[in-house]
C-alpha cells in the first residue's frame, strides 16, 4: 500500500468540535457580513455597476503612484488605478465609474495623459470594457437569478436521491415557485427576494424533515457567504467571473458533503437504524477523511498555480476558487454533518441499496 | 472478465474519435494532410484568447415607434388630402401617439373610415372644438407595435452585418436578442476596435434638402417648415444653416457608393441612385437650379453645393473634408443602407491580440504545471494506481479538448480554468475509488475482490457527487454570456469525460492488472 496522511483507525471526534466549529464559522461570517454592511454591499465591478474599465501593460516596471499620478489630469468620473495581478506583471487597471463617454475619447484622454507620464509609446491598451449602467443591472439581476435556481435544484436533487422522497420533493419545488412568485408580486429587490427564498427553502427543508438537504444547503449558504465575506474584507469586486466562481464553489461544496452523507447513509442502513446517530456521523466522517483531503489538496493546488501563473486576468477567479475550495471542505465536515446532527436522522423509507450499481 | 475486451474495443475507439477530434487544434497540424483528412477544425478560441470586439447593442426603439408614427401620420394626411378631406399636419405627443386635426367636422365619417385602412393605428380619443375641427389621438395598434419591433430588429442585424461584411471582419458572429431588442455582435481578432465601433453605430440616415438662404440662421425663430442645422466648413468651424424640412430624396435610393478622387487629389464619396431616385433628384435639381443643396447624413450637413444646372444620371457626391479612411467608411455605411432605428452601445468589451496571447501561454503553462503536480503526487501516494489515475487523467484532458472541438464550443479564459478545475475533481473520482479499495483491502478482500467492491459502491458516490456539480454547470450555462458559458461547457465536459475515463477506463486498466497477477499477491495502491 502507498503513502496514508489518515491513518485507517483514525476516529477524530469532529461532532464534538461543532461546538468550536459553529463559532468560529459564526465569527468569520459576521465579519464579512460587517465589512459588506461598513462599505454599503457589495462593490461591484463594472459588469454589474457599469462604468468602464482599461488595462494597459507598461514597457518599463513602474509602480502604481506614477501611473496615477500621470492620470491625475484625466477628469473622468471615479477614477481608479489598480495594479494587476502581480508585481512584475506591469499590468493596470484604469477604472472610471463613467459609460457616458465614449470608448474612443476615453481611450484618446488616457493616451495623451500616459504618454507624457511614462513617455511616448510606454504603455500597450490590451483590454478595454465598457458596461452600460442598464445591461449592469440586468447582469445582477441574472447572476442572482442564477445562484438561487442553482441552490434550487440542488436541494430538490438531494431530498430525492437522498431520502427517496421525491413527492416531498416535488412539494418544495412547488412551495419555493409559489413562494417566488409571491415575493416577486411585493416588487422587492432581486437581493432581497434571493434571501427570502433561501428562508423559505430551509424552512420548508426543516417542516418537510429533508434534514440532508437541509444541511447541505446550510453548507452551501454558509461557503457562499464566507467567500463573499473575505472578499469584501479583502476590498476584491464582484463581477462576472466571480459569480462563475461562487456557482464553482457551490458545485464543490456539495460534491463534499454529498460524499459525506452518502457515507452517513450507507452506514445507517448498514446499523439497521441502531447505533447512535452521533458516532454513525463521526465513522463516516472519519472514514470519508482522507478522500476528503486529498482532493481538497489536489485541486487547491491546481487552483494555486491559477492563482501564481495564470495571468492578472483570472487572478481573483482563483483566488475565489481558493477561498471556496478552503471552506467549503471545512463545511462539510464541521457543519454539514452537525445540521444533520442537530435535526437528527430520516429513516430510509425504501431500503435502496447504494449496491445496486 | 469476459467483456474486458468489448471494454478495450470501446475505450479504444472513443480514443480514437477524441484524438481524431482534439489534433487539428495542435498548431503543428493544422495545415498539413493528416489535418485535412480530420474531422473539424479544431478548437475555436473565444474573443479574450485571440483579441477581438464584443459589442451589446441596443435598439432605440423608441426612436423608431416615433418615426413609424410620424411617417404614417404624413402618409394619412396625404391620403385624406386625395379624398378631399382637409386635416392639419400631425403633431408628435409622448408616448408614441400623434395628434391629427380634422378641419370640417362634416367630415368625421369619412376621415374615420379612411383610418380603418390603417391597421397599424388606433383612436385613442376625439375632441370636438367650437370651431368644428376635431383632434384625434393616435395611437399604436400593438400588435402591429410588436410586429415593427421586430422588423427593426431584424432591419438592424441586416444592415450591421452588411456593414460589417464591407469592412471585412472575418467569422463575426452577430445575433439578437429579441425579447430586450438588443443585438450581440462579436468580431474577433480586430485590430482598430474605434473604427469598426464608428461604422457599426452610425445610424447613416442619408437626405438631401434645400437651404433656405433667405432666412438668417443666427436670429430669431424660424417659420414652420425650416429646420436650424449645423455644417462643418473646412476649417472644421460649425456654421448654422437653416434647411427646408422636407427631404425630398432620402439614402433608401442610393445603390451604390464609392470613393472617389477630385482634382487635388481630395477624396470624396460618389452616390448611384436607382431609377426611381434618379428622377426624383433630376427633378429636384431641375425645380432648385441656383439654390444650395444640402447632403444631410444623421442631421449634419457633410456639404451644401451649389445647383448649377438640372442633374440627370443619377449620380451625386459628397464632397468634405475626408481623410481617405473616412471617405471609405462613410461609403460603406451607405452602400448597406442605413438603421431603422438609432442605436447605442451597451457594452463594449475589446480585447488586443496580445493580451489573448499572453492569456494562452498563461492558462496553458499554469494547467500544465498544475497537471504535472498533480501526476507526480498521485504517483507517489498511489503507486501503481497512481500510474492508472495519471494515464485516465492526461486520456480525460484528451477528450475535453476532442470534445470541445467536436461540439464546435468556443475555449475561453474561463474555460481554459474550468478545464484546470476539472483536472482536480477528476483526481477526486479516482481518490473515491483507491480510498474504498483500500478499505476493502484492508478488511481483507483479496485483490480482485477489493476492486470489484470498491468501484461498485464508489461509482453512486461519484454520479451524486457530480450530479450537483452538472447542475450548477448548466445553470450557469443558462444565464451566462460568453465567458461564463465556456467555463460552463468545459466543466460539464470535464466531468462527463471524468467520469467516463474514472469509472469506466481506469477499471480496464484495474482488471488488466489483477487478471496477471497471483491471487494472493500485494497490490500497489
Amino acid at each position: 500500500m502507498g503513502l496514508q496522511i489518515i491513518k485507517p483507525d483514525t476516529k477524530i471526534d469532529f461532532i464534538g468540535f461543532r461546538k468550536i466549529a459553529f463559532l468560529i464559522s459564526a465569527l468569520v461570517i459576521l465579519m464579512g457580513l460587517g465589512s459588506l454592511v461598513m462599505q454599503g454591499g457589495p462593490k461591484y465591478g463594472i459588469d454589474f455597476a457599469g462604468g468602464m474599465i482599461v488595462q494597459i501593460k507598461t514597457e518599463k516596471q513602474v509602480d502604481v503612484e506614477t501611473v496615477k499620478e500621470s492620470l491625475a489630469d484625466v477628469e473622468l468620473p471615479g477614477l481608479v488605478v489598480q495594479r494587476l495581478g502581480l508585481e512584475d506583471d506591469s499590468e493596470f487597471l484604469i477604472r472610471t465609474s463613467s459609460s457616458e463617454v465614449s470608448s474612443g475619447e476615453v481611450r484618446d484622454m488616457l493616451s495623451t495623459a500616459l504618454d507624457s507620464g511614462l513617455g511616448k509609446g510606454g504603455f500597450e491598451v490590451q483590454r478595454l470594457e465598457m458596461v452600460g449602467p442598464k445591461v449592469g443591472k440586468d447582469l445582477r439581476t441574472k447572476a442572482l437569478e442564477a445562484m438561487f435556481f442553482a441552490v434550487l435544484l440542488i436541494a430538490i436533487y438531494i431530498s430525492g436521491r437522498f431520502e427517496q422522497r421525491w413527492t416531498a420533493a416535488a412539494v418544495m419545488a412547488t412551495g419555493l415557485f409559489a413562494g417566488q412568485y409571491a415575493l416577486a408580486l411585493t416588487g422587492m429587490d432581486m437581493a432581497w427576494l434571493i434571501v427570502g427564498m433561501l428562508a423559505i427553502t430551509l424552512g420548508l427543508c426543516w417542516y418537510l424533515k429533508l434534514n440532508y438537504a437541509l444541511g447541505a444547503v446550510v453548507a452551501l449558504v454558509h461557503d457562499v457567504t464566507i467567500t463573499v465575506g473575505i472578499f469584501s474584507i479583502l476590498g476584491k469586486e464582484f463581477d462576472l467571473t466571480i459569480i462563475a466562481a461562487l456557482l464553482t464553489i457551490i458545485g464543490y461544496s456539495l460534491n463534499d458533503t454529498i460524499i459525506v452523507f452518502d457515507r452517513i447513509r450507507e452506514n445507517l442502513i448498514g446499523s439497521k437504524g441502531k447505533g447512535e446517530f452521533k458516532s454513525i456521523i463521526n465513522t463516516s466522517v472519519n472514514q470519508t477523511l482522507s478522500r476528503t483531503l486529498l482532493t481538497s489538496g489536489t485541486t487547491l493546488l491546481v487552483v494555486l498555480c491559477l492563482y501564481v501563473l495564470g495571468g492578472g486576468v483570472i487572478h481573483d477567479f482563483a483566488l475565489a476558487l481558493l477561498i471556496g475550495i478552503f471552506v467549503g471542505t471545512y463545511s462539510s465536515i464541521f457543519v454539514a454533518s452537525p445540521v444533520l446532527l442537530g435535526f437528527g436522522p430520516t429513516p430510509p423509507e425504501v431500503d435502496e441499496e447504494p449496491e445496486a450499481a | 472478465m469476459q467483456s474486458l475486451r468489448w471494454r478495450i474495443i470501446v475505450s479504444l475507439l472513443v480514443l480514437m474519435l477524441g484524438l481524431a477530434y482534439m489534433l487539428p487544434s495542435l498548431p503543428g497540424i493544422k495545415g498539413t494532410s493528416l489535418g485535412q483528412t480530420l474531422p473539424g477544425s479544431g478548437i475555436n478560441l473565444g474573443l479574450d484568447l485571440k483579441g477581438g470586439i464584443h459589442l451589446t447593442l441596443g435598439v432605440d426603439m423608441n426612436t423608431a415607434f416615433k418615426n413609424a408614427m410620424a411617417r404614417t401620420g404624413d402618409d394619412i394626411k396625404e391620403l385624406a388630402r386625395e379624398d378631399e378631406v382637409y386635416v392639419l399636419k400631425p403633431v408628435a405627443m409622448p408616448g408614441d401617439r400623434i395628434e391629427m386635426t380634422l378641419l370640417k367636422k362634416e367630415q368625421r365619417d369619412q376621415f374615420e373610415k379612411l383610418l380603418e385602412d390603417f391597421q397599424s393605428v388606433t383612436i385613442e380619443s376625439t375632441t370636438s372644438a367650437e370651431d368644428g375641427k376635431v383632434k384625434y389621438e393616435l395611437g399604436m395598434n400593438p400588435k402591429y407595435r410588436k410586429e415593427l419591433a421586430r422588423m427593426t430588429l431584424d432591419q438592424a442585424v441586416k444592415t450591421i452585418r452588411n456593414r460589417i461584411d464591407q469592412f471585412g471582419v472575418t467569422e463575426p458572429d452577430i445575433r439578437k436578442q429579441q425579447a430586450s431588442n438588443r443585438i450581440q455582435v462579436q468580431l474577433p481578432g480586430l485590430s482598430d476596435p474605434e473604427r469598426a465601433i464608428r461604422i457599426i453605430g452610425k445610424t447613416a440616415h442619408l437626405e438631401f434638402k434645400i437651404v433656405d438662404q433667405s432666412i438668417d440662421p443666427t436670429k430669431g425663430i424660424l417659420p414652420p417648415g425650416r429646420e436650424l442645422s449645423t455644417r462643418v466648413g473646412r476649417d472644421g468651424k460649425e456654421v448654422p444653416v437653416v434647411l427646408k424640412s422636407d427631404a425630398p430624396l432620402t439614402g433608401e435610393y442610393v445603390t451604390d457608393a464609392r470613393v472617389s478622387y477630385g482634382r487635388m487629389n481630395e477624396p470624396y464619396v460618389s452616390l448611384s441612385f436607382d431609377s426611381k431616385g434618379a428622377r426624383l433628384f433630376e427633378r429636384i435639381t431641375g425645380e432648385n437650379t441656383g439654390k444650395l443643396m444640402a447632403i444631410v447624413l444623421d442631421k449634419k450637413v457633410y456639404s451644401a453645393p451649389v445647383i448649377n444646372e438640372k442633374i440627370s444620371g443619377g449620380q451625386a457626391s459628397i464632397t468634405g473634408s475626408f481623410t481617405t479612411e473616412e471617405a471609405r467608411d462613410l461609403a460603406i455605411v451607405l452602400r448597406a443602407g442605413s438603421l431603422p432605428a438609432p442605436i447605442s452601445i451597451l457594452e463594449q468589451r475589446t480585447v488586443g491580440p496580445s493580451l489573448g496571447q499572453e492569456s494562452i501561454d498563461n492558462g496553458i503553462n499554469s494547467a500544465l504545471i498544475g497537471m504535472a503536480l498533480v501526476l507526480i503526487f498521485m504517483v507517489v501516494y498511489y503507486g501503481f494506481a497512481g500510474v492508472v489515475a495519471d494515464t485516465v487523467l492526461v486520456l480525460n484532458i484528451l477528450l475535453i479538448m476532442g470534445g470541445l472541438a467536436a461540439f464546435g464550443a468556443t475555449l475561453t479564459l474561463p474555460g481554459i480554468a474550468g478545464i484546470i478545475l476539472t483536472i482536480g475533481m477528476a483526481v477526486d473520482a479516482n481518490v473515491i475509488i483507491f480510498e474504498r479499495i483500500r478499505e476493502e483491502l484492508r478488511k481483507g478482500l483479496t485483490a480482485r475482490a477489493a476492486i470489484e467492491e470498491g468501484y461498485s459502491r464508489a461509482t453512486l458516490t461519484i454520479l451524486d457527487a457530480n450530479v450537483t456539480t452538472v447542475i450548477a454547470a448548466i445553470i450557469l450555462y443558462q444565464f451566462g454570456t460568453g465567458p461564463i458559458r465556456g467555463f460552463a461547457v468545459t466543466l460539464t465536459l470535464g466531468i462527463i469525460t471524468s467520469m467516463f475515463t474514472a469509472i469506466f477506463v481506469s477499471r480496464i486498466l484495474f482488471d488488466m492488472y489483477a487478471k496477471n497477477r497471483a491471487e494472493g499477491a500485494k497490490m500497489s495502491i
